[in-house]
């Protein structure tokens, strides 16, 4: 939350870190307002684990990975995989701010003949790196991406983010005992730990907890951060790049909704939902869009 | 502690104990050879196994190239998975379990291999009532059915263990999600050094006009011997091996159904989404004409030697060629 409380203004000195955070503020702002537009104009899709996810998102690609939009089928790259397929929109609109495909096309969101289907898929868009919805499945995906690219001497950093309630699917366990296993120090994983899920709260639906302490004891290396401090994220991504014979995940405190304050911590907008008019553009004014922002957002054809 | 990694399997490579029923001739025996001898010219094949290397027959590329085996432990879903992330850093990966495992992770093969068009192969041991004695918890027989009905999956069952090592050739060479059975038990050698294999290609492997049975895996040797058995009683059946179940060779199908207008199915499936649902379904369209269906009747497996059970489940040649008179009264009937 220190973006929040610090006063940035045009004439103070900035440390390039400071621009850095400003910048990545910037880029998740873009991502929540995309992400309301685009599934204000599919009529249906998860706004509240997209929202809660931008700011990782937006840290990730404009900072983290080793990934740019010239050199998207580099062998070399870093790699991301959504193993959170359902927050897309979050994806598609991170991919737009930075590059990897239109902004205005990302916004057919679900619609007939859209490379931007409601989940990733890595035939209509190559840098989504693989296809996934099915939760569970893009972590392990992940983990083989991070096997295939140290049998190759490959230096490369292979990155997934995973919902709070996807690690109620067996094959997580699996994926987490054979990263270990086999030390893939390359593997990052991070935790879109928003407390809720599809029906109700993580807590109500199946117990998550104790978290870590049941990835310690899979030995992993593990960080537990504000999934919303965007300086405590990009420090904690440099020390799991550091994590010598283990893999690393991050456990990313998040709020649901983040940013709609009408959304924020309702497991209702887990979605799919359908947004009218008057809620995507109370959901954007709380984004703190502007009346022209918000008019080209939603009557775009 | 013990050791990490792929390479703590490796101490035990030499000490893979014979396997039962298999005398050394399996398919699962020929496949794991294959793939061994064909590891230096495919230098980006890696095998996944899960705890069942002297089961599936990848032991041998164990001893061969342990580097190359990734041991993914008692975990399926994983392991299908995780093949996906392996083929789309440019390696060709060989999943291998038993076929009822295959079952497990039907849906991380569909989304994560198929659906992503990926490089990867999957190698189903122990199919059918082939597995014998573990029992019907253990037999596959819906496994063809399930991958038949992926959009993108090639399904291949071969015959013979000279059959296997050409398919196991094949599909490296090939572009693709391929789903491939081997085998528990001894197979018999039905071809020999000159015999070929191509995807999407049945072979006629005995003439006859009467009426076409139509096999794969281990109910080729039976439609063989069936076929003999009909010649005594003036009955000329055609025996095709039909080694690729998906995509269906239908234009042999079709010549068959000009030439014998009469078929009979073989094999250790179900009845119900195998080879004789694609040979059903490729001549209804074109070609309609009579069919039987020989295979396991909607029902689980048992217990029991695989010769035991192909009786007691309707396998055998003898089955097989009262499927024939069969098929032929109703083809008279037709006529």
């Amino acid at each position: 939350m220190a973006l929040n409380l610090r006063s940035i203004t045009e004439d103070a000195p900035r440390s390039a870190a400071e621009t850095l955070e400003v910048q990545l503020a910037a880029a998740a702002a873009f991502v929540r307002k995309h992400t309301i537009a685009s599934i204000y104009h599919a009529g249906s899709g998860h706004p509240g684990g997209a929202l809660s996810a931008a700011d990782l998102l937006a840290c990730l690609f404009g900072a983290e990975l080793n990934f740019w939009p010239n050199a998207a089928s580099d062998p070399n790259r870093d790699r991301f995989v959504l193993s959170k397929g359902h927050a897309a929109p979050a994806l598609y609109a991170v991919g737009a701010h930075y590059g990897f495909c239109d902004a205005k096309a990302a916004l057919s969101l679900r619609k007939l003949n859209s490379k931007f289907q409601g989940h990733p898929h890595v035939l209509d868009l190559p840098w989504v790196e693989t296809s996934t919805g099915s939760l569970g499945q893009g972590f392990s995906v992940a983990l083989g991406m991070a096997m295939g690219l140290r049998l190759q001497k490959i230096p490369a950093r292979v990155y997934t983010l995973l919902g709070d309630g996807e690690l109620q699917e067996g094959e997580v366990w699996e994926a987490a005992m054979c990263a270990a296993h086999h030390g893939l120090d390359n593997l990052c994983v991070l935790i879109d730990y928003n407390k809720l899920q599809s029906d109700n709260t993580n807590s109500a639906i199946m117990r998550l907890e104790p978290l870590a302490a049941k990835w310690r004891a899979f030995d992993w290396a593990i960080a537990e951060i504000d999934g919303h401090d965007i300086g405590e994220i990009l420090s904690t991504f440099r020390r799991a790049g550091a994590s010598h014979g283990r893999p690393s995940v991050i456990i990313a405190h998040t709020v649901k909704g983040k940013g709609v304050k009408y959304m924020e911590n309702v497991p209702t907008w887990h979605g799919s939902v359908k947004l009218s008019r008057e809620q995507a553009e109370e959901a954007l004014q709380s984004l703190g869009a502007t009346r022209p922002e918000i008019k080209e957002l939603l009557d775009v054809v | 502690m013990s050791s990490n990694g792929p390479g703590a399997s490796l101490q035990e490579a030499g000490a893979a104990p014979a396997l039962i029923g298999s005398n050394g001739d399996s398919l699962r025996e020929a496949f794991g050879k294959a793939l061994s001898a064909l590891a230096d010219e495919f230098p980006t094949l890696v095998v996944l196994d899960a705890d069942i290397a002297g089961g599936t027959g990848v032991h041998h590329f164990r001893k061969s190239h342990p580097e190359r085996l990734l041991q993914f432990g008692i975990a399926e879903q994983n392991m299908m998975a995780a093949a996906g992330g392996l083929a789309a850093t440019g390696l060709i990966p060989v999943v291998t379990t038993f076929a009822v495992f295959c079952l497990r992770a039907v849906e991380q093969a569909r989304l994560s291999l198929a659906y992503t068009q990926r490089n990867a192969k999957i190698v189903a041991s122990h199919p059918g009532l082939d597995v014998g004695p573990d029992g019907g918890s253990a037999q596959a027989l819906e496994d063809m059915a399930a991958f038949r009905a992926i959009p993108g999956m090639t399904v291949i069952s071969p015959a013979d263990p000279t059959e296997m090592a050409l398919a196991t050739r094949a599909i490296l060479e090939f572009d693709g999600p391929v789903y491939m059975r081997t085998g528990r038990s001894a197979a018999k050698r039905l071809f020999g050094d000159d015999h070929t294999f191509e995807i999407g290609k049945g072979r006629i492997i005995r003439e006859g006009h009467d009426l076409t049975i139509v096999a794969c895996g281990v109910e080729v040797a039976r439609a063989l011997e069936a076929a003999e058995m009909l010649a005594g009683e003036d009955i000329a059946a055609r025996v095709v091996n039909m080694a690729t179940i998906k995509p269906i060779d239908a234009e042999l199908l079709a010549r068959c159904a000009r030439d014998t207008g009469a078929f009979v199915t073989a094999e250790d499936h179900n009845v119900h989404g195998g080879l004789g649902s694609a040979v059903a379904e490729s001549l209804a369209g074109s070609h309609p004409c009579p069919i039987e269906f020989v295979g396991v009747k909607d029902v689980f497996g048992a217990s029991g030697e695989p010769e035991e059970l192909a009786l007691i489940f309707g396998l055998t040649a003898p089955h097989i060629a009262a499927a024939a008179r069969a098929v032929l009264a109703r083809k008279r009937a037709c006529a």
